[in-house]
């Protein structure tokens, strides 16, 4: 059952020469449940309320330019535009740092696994400069605030964000009965992308009993969801009026009526027990292994269904199933994860990365996740980054994990751990006898530090 | 320090050390024939009324609209189908019988329009999903089926790995963008420390045999020679024209001992404003065609087929956001010179109402397995019978389209 190494190792952001794990689950829990600490710490900007209204200024200033000529306006707008565009990439930039530096120095790392674990099960990828500098904002508004709470919150938070909303092009679907439709006499019509998404891969699952029916009958129903102005809103104008059989059950009605129909259909959508047995399944293969214990899975989704879909229930149940404390370390950590649980090791100091500048960034955290097989919140589609551990131990992308753990470690301190002393810190006790050897017998520090955290003992968990 | 880096130097790459999102793996594999093959994934669904599209069917111009593009012109192959203007520098590829296409088809999946499971299934080559087949791609269980294919001659290159080259078969796995820098004693306890790890030791001692053949392994003296190491390679990398790395790589090795390469192009689904967008994903596509035409040179071009799949097709009516949902029937991409091209083979379902799929998708008259299943046999002389039990299972090849010269 909890011990405190895996508690740290499986299911927080690894080991730590100076952060205190918890003693039991119920810390854990209690920890979970807290202030958000780490986000107060190192914040990063929300969409709606931080992003928004500097954008907007960006669009408007771009406006202007656009019309060139050498005006005054234009002049002013040109060099207000560059500032802001300057503005903009390097908040882009900084997003990972924050993100690093939350895992490397949290004392709850379940909190910041479980933010990548929903915002990955809600993937959303930013298109463009000025979205993808903003892309954690999502997780900050409609992932984060819902960690510990009912599904169905955070069903909804992630489908009506904006964000959502323009990587699934809902914000271009319209019903082809709507107001809008019929007054303009152009031939709009519905996109069925978030439809699908949110019933394979938010809910129900690919093996769950649905058809194209269905499909289609949801992206009716959600016509009228829109961006406007970068902010989530249901506008009647563009709903499809009339009742869709989604499941078996009708939903909708009257345009006006469209957003308490909606979060009738996801309340219920969210609490489907093919939903709530579907993410029990993904909890357990991403925390635990890759092919889980059967009995773990039905524990966690069992206290899922039995309290309509509270999720604190579901984590207390893995956490309290004897199969997650399994003592052989299983899946492999995806590159973000064993990049931060490095950071973590070598207990980095904040301004090191608070300060660390965009060139530098891309150098020593983005450029090399692409070459391990995770560009930065870029997974090629809605379906989120692989879980299995194959997927990830390839040739290609262990040369990447050496190349960086052999480089990057001095870029990030201002003096390298003694090898001998890391393996001890970076592992515990489990540090195996080979990797004691080795980090003895490395010929230079860096290359001790390198072989350590790119060795199959800390790329588990 | 010296680079003794045998890739692509002479390619004009970009500085922009941003990967293109464009650019996935190349996985290679040597095999025990002359015959080169080509396999590109059209990751998205690609709009094959588009790409290629059918304006000799009345019905055509009404479901596409401004999509259906203007008038035909210099456009026309057959005079049925018109060459999408993206795809009109292999013109002359075309009219040299190097360039062909097959309409009308598609895997045998149906009705739930995943990408994720549609992919599967087209890099599986298998009916369904589950059972017999689905575990491993079709490419390896081509390799499974021919004496001569080893470790040590197998070669792949790849950043994630693709279902269709799972499998038993060796195959090697590599990306043109990596690197290794370590010093012989690193390297020893690096060994070392993952001996006892199955997964990590298998994968560990290919990356350092693939960058050792590659010449690839640097020894830097310090941290920071490192460090900088990494810092050159990534600048050589990426840009927008990362997919001309994959083919110039796919070349590269190709004109030695590789014998097959497989990799994907993304982009495809063009859910909104597919005018634009499918513009850039064919005009990808038709570089990475160049590129192997120019690079592979005309004897080995010559013994070429290239094999350019997607996992389904799209709508045959413009959605609300003048782009394309989800469909059915697509078309596959065909070229090189063992290729009996300027054809685009297909039997036409028509696009009436009555015609389509489910009321709203190109109906797939052939299964796209059966062109590959032919294009393999005519290639490599595979036996039917192996074809249709273990590289395709359940599939009935049907009538030789003679594609191979």
């Amino acid at each position: 059952m909890f011990d405190p190494v895996l508690a740290e190792i499986r299911f927080g952001t690894g080991l730590s020469p100076s952060q205190k794990g918890p003693a039991d689950t119920g810390e854990m829990l209690d920890r979970l449940t807290g202030p958000d600490r780490a986000a107060d710490r190192w914040p990063l900007p929300k969409f709606e309320a931080d992003a928004v209204p500097l954008l907007r200024e960006y669009y408007q200033m771009r406006r202007v330019t656009k019309k060139g000529g050498n005006s005054p306006e234009v002049e002013a707008a040109n060099k207000a535009y560059k500032g802001l565009k300057r503005q903009v990439r390097e908040a882009g930039a900084r997003q990972i740092a924050m993100q690093v530096l939350r895992g490397a120095l949290t004392d709850d790392g379940l909190r910041e696994r479980l933010t990548w674990f929903w915002n990955d099960h809600f993937t959303v990828v930013g298109r463009g400069l000025t979205v993808r500098s903003y892309i954690t904002g999502f997780a900050e508004e409609a992932i984060r605030p819902h960690l510990t709470g009912r599904f169905a919150d955070m069903l909804w938070a992630a489908a009506s964000h904006p964000l959502m909303l323009q990587y699934l092009d809902q914000h271009r679907s319209i019903g082809p009965n709507s107001n809008v439709a019929k007054k303009s006499g152009k031939p709009y019509g519905i996109n069925e992308n978030l439809a699908r998404e949110m019933l394979e891969l938010h809910t129900l699952g690919v093996n769950g009993t649905y058809s194209q029916a269905d499909v289609t009958a949801l992206a009716r129903l959600l016509t009228g969801m829109t961006v406007v102005e970068l902010r989530f809103k249901v506008d009647p104008k563009y709903a499809e009026p009339g009742i869709q059989t989604i499941l078996g059950q009708a939903y909708g009605g009257p345009p006006k009526d469209r957003e308490a129909d909606l979060r009738v259909f996801i309340e219920d959508l969210a609490s489907h027990p093919q939903t709530l047995r579907h993410i029990a399944w993904k909890l357990a293969v991403h925390f635990v292994s890759d092919t889980p214990d059967p009995g773990l899975v039905e524990h966690i989704s069992a206290a899922l269904i039995g309290s309509g879909g509270e999720l604190l229930e579901g984590y207390r149940a893995m956490l309290n199933h004897p199969a997650a404390w399994a003592a052989e370390l299983g899946n492999v950590k995806p590159p973000f994860d064993f990049v931060v649980s490095a950071t973590r090791a070598l207990d980095v100091h904040p301004a090191m990365l608070e300060r660390m500048n965009a060139k530098s960034l891309d150098t020593i955290f983005y450029a090399p996740l692409r070459l391990m097989g995770q560009g930065w919140m870029t997974p090629l589609g809605p379906d989120g980054w692989p879980e299995a551990d194959s997927r990830w131990v390839t040739p290609q992308g262990l040369a990447g994990r050496i190349q960086w753990a052999m480089t990057a470690p001095q870029a990030l301190t201002t003096r390298l751990p003694d090898p001998r002393n890391l393996v001890e810190t970076a592992l515990g006790a489990q540090a195996p006898q080979s990797l004691r050897f080795a980090a003895s017998a490395a010929e230079t520090d860096w290359e001790g530090v390198g072989i350590i955290l790119s060795s199959p003992a800390f790329q588990r968990r | 320090m010296q680079r003794r880096d045998f890739l692509i130097r002479s390619l004009a790459l970009g500085c922009s050390a941003a990967a293109s999102p464009m650019l996935t793996p190349v996985a290679f594999a040597e095999a025990p024939w002359e015959g080169r093959l080509v396999v590109i994934i059209l990751r998205g669904a690609m709009d094959g009324l588009d790409a290629v599209r059918p304006y000799g069917d009345a019905e055509f111009a009404k479901l596409r609209g401004k999509l259906a593009g203007p008038n035909v012109g210099e456009a026309d192959l057959q005079g049925f189908y018109a060459l999408h203007p993206a795809m009109e520098p292999l013109r002359p590829l075309w009219n040299a019988g190097s360039l062909g296409f097959a309409h009308a088809v598609s895997t045998p999946y149906r009705d739930k329009r995943s990408h994720f499971d549609g992919q599967d299934l087209l890099e599986a080559g298998t009916v369904g999903l589950s059972g017999e087949g689905t575990r491993d791609g079709w490419l390896n269980r081509l390799l499974q089926a021919v004496p001569g294919v080893s470790g040590k001659t197998a070669f792949a290159l790849e950043r994630d790995q693709m279902l269709l080259l799972r499998g038993k078969a060796p195959v090697n796995t590599w990306t043109p963008e990596s690197d290794l820098n370590i010093s012989p004693q690193a390297q020893r306890l690096i060994e070392l420390v993952h001996h006892d790890d199955p997964l990590f030791s298998g994968a560990v001692a290919d990356a350092i045999g693939i960058a050792d053949s590659l010449h690839l392994i640097d020894n830097p003296m310090t941290a920071l020679e490192a460090q900088q190491l990494v810092r050159e390679r990534a600048k050589e990398v990426g840009g927008s024209k990362g997919h001309l790395l994959l083919a110039s790589f796919a070349a590269a090795r190709l004109r030695e001992e590789a014998r097959i390469a497989a990799f994907s192009l993304n982009g495809w689904d063009t859910h909104r404003r597919q005018e634009k967008a499918i513009n850039g994903a064919l005009g990808r596509l038709s570089e990475v065609v160049s590129t192997l035409h120019q690079e592979l040179g005309p004897e080995v071009w010559g013994k070429t087929t290239v094999l350019a799949m997607t996992e389904f097709g799209r709508t045959a009516r413009i959605n609300g956001t003048e782009g394309t949902d989800h469909g059915t029937g697509s078309a596959m991409v065909m070229a090189g010179g063992a290729l009996r091209g300027g054809q685009v083979w297909s039997d036409w379902p028509g696009l009436a109402e009555a015609d389509l799929y489910a009321g709203r998708d190109l109906m797939p008259t052939r299964d796209v397995r059966a062109h590959a299943a032919w294009a393999l046999r005519g290639m490599f002389g595979i036996e039917q019978a192996v074809l249709e039990r273990d590289v395709f299972p359940g599939l009935d090849m049907g009538d030789d389209p003679r594609l191979i010269l």
